[in-house]
């Protein structure tokens, strides 16, 4: 699905992605972990193509494809989907023509026809229920006025409605109560299938209590700095970072 | 004699306006006159006078008409079709005559139309009024030079079930200078919609002045949308002098989508109490045009409103100015007057200047007015790609939803998909 080789990122003249390595298969699961600051929001940004950084070197194959090489749209029309931690609010563009434009740019791109506006519309009111996401939401200005559940609900609508090959979520869990989280996780598990991967980066293990991952890689300072099963992030939010910080801070000194 | 180059331009096209105008019954001796004398005073404005800063028309007659040659075309039936609007009554005035073959026919209840020559002395009597020669050397030019232009008028009590749509069209095959003059006046308890629409459809460049006095009566309530497409031949300056009174409600929705230089002056005074006025406009610039909107709303009276909203998206080497005067007089206390000015620059070639200028001297008033202008939210652009939407659609996307909130007071179909198609065309 996706490789990632030695991969190095910077903005400006910091160094923040310092070599990551990490593959996912197609129905696998990774979660990765770390502290503030360890560049969890790096990778996924690098990933998804924000312009900010600047990859200094390192090579990341998406699907058989050079994925550094493509520009951020064509990147999401070859199926990667982040989540963002924070969803932009538009004012003016309503959810709905957003994500038409969005699924037909990428029906295009795949050479197929834009998809007849009665498809469309049942397969948002599916996939709305998936995230029990209020239909009214759906034709409102894209995240404007939203509560934060109500943004990250609607990250994971769109994740369904695009139906992406690698998921990213960056923080998905971030600011939700434990019952938005639940909606969330459910929504993001019924999504997942043998043909898709998922990659969940968060601070804390509690999300993976409802998506369990296959792979915990912790991150720190740029770069994956212990991986293993699930057991890990459980290990991780019992002891803390502060093992892992000591232990490579002063392998680097 | 030594002239200043000022006067020089300014004596040239008078000079040359004289020769090639013929009077018009309707204006008055005297008020031709002092306009005339006006003009010889101060001089078309350039960009020396605080008010046309930004805006030089001096520049512009100095560079574009040293010679003005009044080569107008006659235009017909065929010229127009496609300036129409389906749902309205057109009416038709070609190089600032009213064309009463080009117009439409129609007999509505309480609707006069006809040439400003066929006033009757009582309607005379507000002509000028508003639009007075000594405030504005191009009210001055417009009043010394005008042509036959437009009469508008609704009785009182009277709706007009349909919007009226007057086609301001200039022609020439080789320079003009067009004075396009209206009268409109609505009368108490009556309400109409009216559209302007402003064209250049010749192969000559065009210096349109356009000068329109606007009365709202008591009750009344005129809803308008002025509509500015006349390429990049025009230079054009419009100027509306409104006054409305107590309990009324005037509208404009101005929407600019071409011009080499579109200057704006919307002057509206709130005579009387319980009135209200809303001020709104859009335009888009590319290429090296000018769009410049000033604004000034006078409250004269207490427990009056007025909203004003103007967005503006300026590329390539464009200029958009927006100038907004709120006077609050003494005596109009619980005045509430917003003002709000917006603006996307889409290459660090543009340029856009705002300046709000707020005049209050009653104590009890709600007043606010602000102002932005930044690049495109760089931010909803990522995301929108990251969604897998191009550059291209992506940027279309947030300006038209940048616009949207304007384009969405039309209330005229077809000139809502004129606006828009124009505008996505531009973008």
């Amino acid at each position: 699905m996706i490789t990632i080789k030695n991969l190095h990122a910077s903005i400006g003249d910091k160094e923040i992605l310092r070599g990551i390595n990490l593959e996912v298969k197609a129905g696998e699961v990774h979660a990765i972990m770390g502290p503030n600051g360890s560049g969890k929001s790096t990778l996924s940004s690098v990933l998804a193509g924000r312009e900010d950084y600047d990859v200094t070197e390192g090579e990341v194959t998406f699907n058989g494809k050079n994925l550094l090489d493509l520009p951020a749209e064509d990147r999401a029309r070859e199926g990667l989907f982040l989540a963002f931690q924070y969803p932009v609010e538009i004012p003016g563009v309503s959810n709905i023509n957003f994500l038409r434009t969005a699924l037909n740019e990428i029906r295009a791109y795949h050479g197929q026809e834009e998809m007849p506006a009665k498809d469309f519309l049942a397969l948002v009111k599916e996939k709305s229920k998936l995230v029990e996401l209020d239909s009214k939401l759906a034709s409102r200005s894209v995240n404007e006025g939203f509560s934060g559940g109500e943004k990250k609900r609607n990250e994971i609508f769109q994740m369904a409605m695009l139906n992406p090959k690698l998921a990213i979520l960056d923080e998905t869990d971030s600011g939700l109560d434990i019952d938005a989280l639940r909606i969330v996780a459910t929504g993001v598990n019924k999504l997942k299938s043998k043909d898709n991967a998922t990659i969940v980066i968060t601070h804390y293990q509690r999300l993976l209590d409802y998506i369990v991952p296959d792979f915990v890689h912790i991150l720190y300072k740029g770069r994956i700095v212990k991986s293993g099963g699930k057991e890990l992030a459980l290990e991780m939010e019992a002891k803390g970072y502060d093992e892992i910080k000591a232990q490579f801070d002063s392998l680097e000194s | 004699m030594v002239v200043d180059n000022k006067s020089a331009v300014t004596q040239t096209l008078l000079d040359q306006l004289q020769i090639k105008s013929s009077k018009v019954a309707f204006m008055p001796d005297a008020e031709i006159i002092s306009a005339i004398r006006y003009l010889e005073d101060k001089g078309i404005p350039n960009n020396k006078h605080e008010d046309y800063k930004y805006c030089n028309i001096e520049a512009v007659l100095r560079k574009e008409f040293k010679s003005v040659e009044q080569a107008f075309n006659e235009l017909t039936n065929a010229d127009i079709a496609p300036l129409k609007i389906d749902e309205a009554i057109n009416l038709v005035v070609v190089n600032g005559v009213y064309s009463e073959e080009l117009s439409e026919k129609m007999i509505v209840k309480g609707l006069t139309v006809n040439s400003l020559n066929e006033l009757s002395s009582s309607e005379k009597v507000l002509l000028c009024s508003q639009a007075k020669s000594d405030t504005d050397a191009l009210i001055a030019l417009n009043t010394a030079f005008t042509g036959n232009g437009l009469f508008l008028q609704v009785d009182k009590n009277n709706i007009i079930p349909m919007p009226l749509h007057v086609i301001y069209v200039n022609s020439g095959n080789a320079n003009i200078v067009t004075n396009t003059r209206s009268f409109i006046n609505i009368q108490a308890n009556a309400e109409v919609t009216l559209i302007e629409s402003f064209y250049n459809i010749g192969s000559a460049k065009v210096f349109s002045n356009f000068v329109s006095e606007k009365f709202v009566g008591e009750n009344a309530k005129l809803t308008c949308h002025t509509f500015q497409n006349e390429g990049a031949l025009s230079y054009s300056v419009n100027t509306n002098q409104v006054r409305i009174n107590k309990y009324s409600n005037y509208t404009n929705n101005t929407f600019t989508l071409s011009g080499e230089l579109v200057r704006n002056n919307h002057n509206v005074v709130l005579a009387d109490s319980n009135c209200e006025a809303h001020l709104n406009g859009l335009f888009i610039s590319n290429g090296t045009q000018s769009v410049d909107n000033h604004t000034l709303i006078d409250h004269q009276m207490p427990h009056c409103e007025s909203n004003e909203l103007y967005k503006g998206i300026a590329k390539d080497k464009s200029v958009g100015t927006f100038n907004g005067k709120i006077f609050v007089r003494k005596d109009a206390q619980k005045t509430n007057a917003y003002q709000s000015s917006k603006n996307i620059l889409m290459s660090d070639d543009a340029t856009i200047n705002t300046k709000p200028q707020l005049e209050i001297y009653a104590d009890d008033v709600k007043c606010s007015h602000g102002t932005s202008t930044g690049k495109i939210d760089t931010e909803a652009l990522f995301y929108l790609k990251a969604r897998g939407i191009g550059e291209e659609s992506a940027r279309k996307l947030l300006l038209q939803a940048f616009a949207q909130e304007l384009i969405d007071k039309i209330e005229t179909p077809s000139l809502q998909e004129r606006v828009l198609h124009l505008f996505e065309k531009a973008l």
